[in-house]
């Protein structure tokens, strides 16, 4: 009676605990409530606050934990890119704003190497979008590609932000799990398969798109061409797109070779490839990313990145053009970092995967990427007092950050409802770490055998 | 053959219907000509002055120094030194305790800040109230969260004999503001200092709007970037700091504004936890982190600018005095063609009425663009003047109210501004000639 009925509708359960109050206070009270009530989250948002990165990265700051969880590189960009910077920060017009949809010598570099990766035409100012890291890509290809109504293919484990990006634009995730296949002695990344037939069950007609990941996180597969030329023909069968996010193409390991989906037949027009600076040149602070796929789907991500931030950081962007015209002029030799990186990386991979070995664990040896994964359950950890309902690899990676200061992160965060007791027994390590970093972890392995002994 | 569910798919669009009504954007036609035409460019509003020394010394310190992990990631709503730094400096300013990790949060630009508060805040079916005229991104972001922009003007009043127009001049009417509040008013979004016209709200308006917003429990996105930009000694008066405000309020500021440094994009939202929560979720499943050298750079600027606050050395001193000066010289420019200009409080932004120098472009009566935008094309590229037409900040029912008006940015060197000066004085002299 005193206020707007609208102010009431909202008050629920709370209204007929405080009618029994005097009048006053009962006012003020049902105004407080209301208040709590009306603004809260928006539906597009609902449920997707908790985050497996706000929990660890927290934890792991704490510089006497040996952090190999959180995936960023502890060792220096090259020091070409780090002048570059100085270089561009140095120029007063860079200072300003640039283009929107990506500063133009950035776009134009780009354009050149990835026209000698794909072997096609790639126009700078309509094929590409530069975005804020590889996250802003995939949001602003999920927002303006994904909707209501739509399905989107998510294969597990993934990469965490992609399932509530989906929510986030209404559509509905559809997981797949990569199964092992393998009962052999040795577990690399390649034993992880699709199961094709299980993977055709997935599309039907309101499958928007399919998620993509290769190299991939966190399991470092590197999908073969036939693994693609499967998705492929289904994609193409049911007019789906392909979100693939690369962003660690240039990290793979010998014997292996990074397959641009894009590339194979019927495939350009309908793919977003998605790119990372960050993964590209170990500055993953530097928060520069792409998009690059055909005009007609890219001009809906540049809708959305006019209405979300605009532009990109002008100076970053042009030292990363300059960084990349010194590694596109030398593609064709063995010291350009895309290569250069992938070398040191793997010795990286191969001491991690010794001292995990080492320690009496089973590492599935990645192809691809700077992670790799393992399961921990053979250490026979019992956690079953500890009363947290979470699963046993976040428990154990909360006990192992305690107790033995070295943070992973686990696995059952990157997989959906279904399927995260199938994971729970692994946890991620990221082995782009410099020498003194490795040594600790070492020291710890080591430490870690002998006390189970 | 394709089944019916294929070719139904295949009809569709393959954009999502929340793109609808967003994809025209005046920057992305008015930079291009900007950069094939003009010779003197005070349209698109960025300074062409560099950002002070000392900013860029922190930058470059940042960058080369031995901690190299600054180029990786840092904390995902702010780098520790930069949110600490704020909650200091705005906890001063708005007069109360601020928690770093719960009441800021750092966007890239002013601009994502925005986006956040329309994600987080706006559903389908909400009302937001926008003054006009407005930056031109409000309205397509809140359609984009599916909420429903409705629109109130800023009416100008006549000005006394033979003085110039103010951005003073400028005014909501309260009954009308009154009006636009209904049951579905989720917010209003407030720009002050006001951009493109340089209205600084004064406390008694800043109250009606505040009053209204505590009446209807409605919320208020107060975009402030130009807050240091203010002239003849007004007041910046945050409206968060007004009674019943903090808890309806997200305040929104810029480093590229606050430092001459807009190709930076560091920005930040000021507010209370149960809102800024919100917008903490929409920035984690959006872009995450924003880049680390310049959260740490801007962080270095505000120390300094913490230890010299209201002395003469302060940036935030100097830089109003120097825009100040600047603004005079191009309100005595245009006002000596017959160009009108209203004079702004604040920013560094002015409109004109080009009223006077309407022989130049004829009417064309059945035209679908207004006649502002027109004009300023023209000029862009016959006389390499670059400004932006004002009614790229009405609504489309509105761009017609007021379509004689052009804005241009003064944050221009004193070459600038005089090359701007020689444009219309040539101009003048042509015209008057036979």
């Amino acid at each position: 009676m005193l206020f707007a009925s609208r102010s009431f509708c909202c008050l629920g359960i709370r209204t007929y605990q405080l009618r029994t109050d005097s009048l006053s206070r009962s006012i003020k009270l049902s105004a407080l409530a209301t208040m709590a009530f009306r603004h809260k989250n928006t539906r597009r948002i609902e449920g997707l606050d908790s985050n497996v990165w706000v929990e660890f990265t927290k934890v792991a700051a704490d510089p006497s934990i040996v952090n190999l969880g959180q995936g960023l590189p502890d060792i220096s960009p090259p020091s070409y890119v780090k002048e570059e910077l100085a270089k561009a920060a140095a120029v007063d017009r860079l200072n300003q704003y640039t283009r929107g949809f990506g500063h133009p010598s950035l776009v134009k570099a780009l354009s050149q190497v990835y026209e000698r990766v794909c072997g096609r035409k790639i126009d700078p100012l309509t094929d590409i979008l530069v975005t804020v890291g590889a996250y802003g890509s995939l949001f602003s290809t999920i927002q303006a590609l994904i909707e209501e109504g739509d399905e989107v293919i998510i294969i597990e484990p993934f990469y965490d932000c992609y399932e509530p990006m989906v929510k986030m634009a209404g559509a509905k995730p559809v997981f797949i799990p990569l199964r092992y296949k393998n009962d052999g002695n040795t577990a690399s990344s390649a034993d992880w398969v699709l199961d094709p037939a299980e993977l055709a069950n997935k599309f039907n007609s309101k499958t928007k798109a399919i998620i993509l990941n290769t190299p991939h996180n966190p399991i470092g597969k590197v999908f073969t061409r036939e693994e693609l030329q499967v998705i492929a023909d289904l994609c193409i069968k049911h007019d789906t797109l392909c979100i693939s996010d690369e962003v660690y193409e240039w990290l793979v390991y010998k014997g292996n070779k990074h397959v641009k989906i894009a590339t194979l037949p019927g495939m350009w027009e309908r793919t977003i490839t998605i790119g990372s600076a960050g993964k590209t040149y170990s500055v993953t602070g530097w928060k520069l990313g792409w998009s690059i796929g055909p005009q007609n789907l890219i001009k809906h991500l540049q809708v959305v990145h006019q209405n979300t931030l605009y532009t990109c950081p002008t100076p970053l962007q042009e030292a990363l053009a300059q960084a990349f015209w010194v590694d596109y002029k030398r593609m064709d030799d063995p010291d350009c970092y895309f290569y250069s990186l992938s070398r040191e990386l793997e010795s990286k991979r191969d001491r991690m995967a010794q001292l995990l070995q080492e320690a009496g664990l089973k590492p599935v040896i990645p192809d691809g990427g700077y992670f790799m994964i393992v399961d921990v359950s053979t250490l026979n950890v019992d956690l079953s007092d500890v009363d947290e309902k979470q699963p046993y690899d976040y428990k154990f990676v909360k006990w192992m950050i305690r107790s033995k200061k070295l943070s992973a992160i686990p696995l059952s965060a990157f997989c959906g409802p279904e399927t995260k007791r199938q994971f729970e027994k692994y946890i991620r390590f990221c082995f782009i770490k410099k020498d003194s970093t490795l040594d600790a972890a070492e020291a710890i392995l080591k430490n870690w055998n002998k006390q189970t002994a | 053959f394709l089944s019916l569910s294929l070719q139904a798919k295949m009809s569709r669009p393959v954009q999502a219907r929340r793109l609808e009504g967003t994809d025209k954007n005046i920057w992305v036609e008015f930079v291009k000509l900007a950069a094939t035409y003009s010779k003197v460019n005070l349209g698109q509003g960025f300074p062409d002055f560099p950002p002070p020394d000392f900013l860029k010394e922190s930058f470059v310190r940042a960058l080369s120094g031995e901690n190299y992990m600054l180029h990786q990631y840092t904390r995902a709503f702010g780098h520790p030194p930069l949110v600490k730094i704020l909650a200091q400096f705005f906890g001063k300013l708005l007069g109360r305790d601020l928690d770093p990790m719960t009441n800021v949060m750092v966007t890239v630009g002013a601009y994502q800040a925005l986006f956040c508060c329309f994600q987080a805040l706006v559903d389908e079916g909400d009302e937001v109230i926008i003054i006009e005229p407005f930056f031109d991104c409000y309205e397509p972001m809140v359609k984009m969260a599916g909420g429903t922009p409705v629109f109130v003007p800023l009416r100008l009043k006549a000005p006394k004999d033979g003085k110039l127009m103010s951005s003073a001049d400028w005014q909501l009417d309260p009954a009308e503001l009154a009006s636009k509040f209904s049951e579905r008013t989720k917010a209003i979004v407030l720009n002050s200092p006001n951009n493109p016209l340089g209205k600084v709200f004064s406390r008694e308006e800043l109250e009606l709007i505040a009053d209204l917003c505590v009446k209807h429990d409605v919320l208020c996105i107060s975009d402030e970037v130009y807050e240091w930009l203010v002239y003849d000694g007004k007041e910046h008066i945050r409206i968060a700091s007004l009674r019943g405000m903090w808890d309806h309020t997200v305040t929104i500021g810029s480093a590229g504004k606050t430092f001459s440094a807009t190709g930076w994009k560091v920005g930040w939202t000021v507010g209370p936890n149960r809102l800024l929560q919100h917008l903490r979720t929409v920035h984690q499943n959006s872009v995450y982190h924003c880049a680390t050298i310049a959260q740490e750079a801007v962080a270095q600027g505000f120390q300094r600018e913490l230890e010299l606050y209201g002395k003469p050395d302060s940036y935030f001193v100097q830089l109003p005095k120097e825009l100040q000066q600047k603004r005079d010289w191009l309100v005595q420019s245009l006002d000596a063609v017959g160009m009108k200009p209203i004079i702004p409080e604040g920013t560094y932004f002015l409109v004109a009425d080009i009223s006077k120098f309407k022989s130049d472009v004829p009417d064309v009566p059945d035209s679908d663009e207004p006649y502002d935008s027109r004009f300023a094309k023209w000029m862009v590229k016959n006389k390499g003047l670059a400004a932006i037409p004002l009614s790229a900040f009405y609504s489309g029912a509105h761009k017609n109210n007021y379509n004689h008006f052009i804005r241009f940015c003064f944050a221009k060197e004193e070459a600038t501004l005089k090359a701007a000066n020689d444009i219309l004085q040539k101009w003048k002299r042509e015209k008057t000639s036979p």
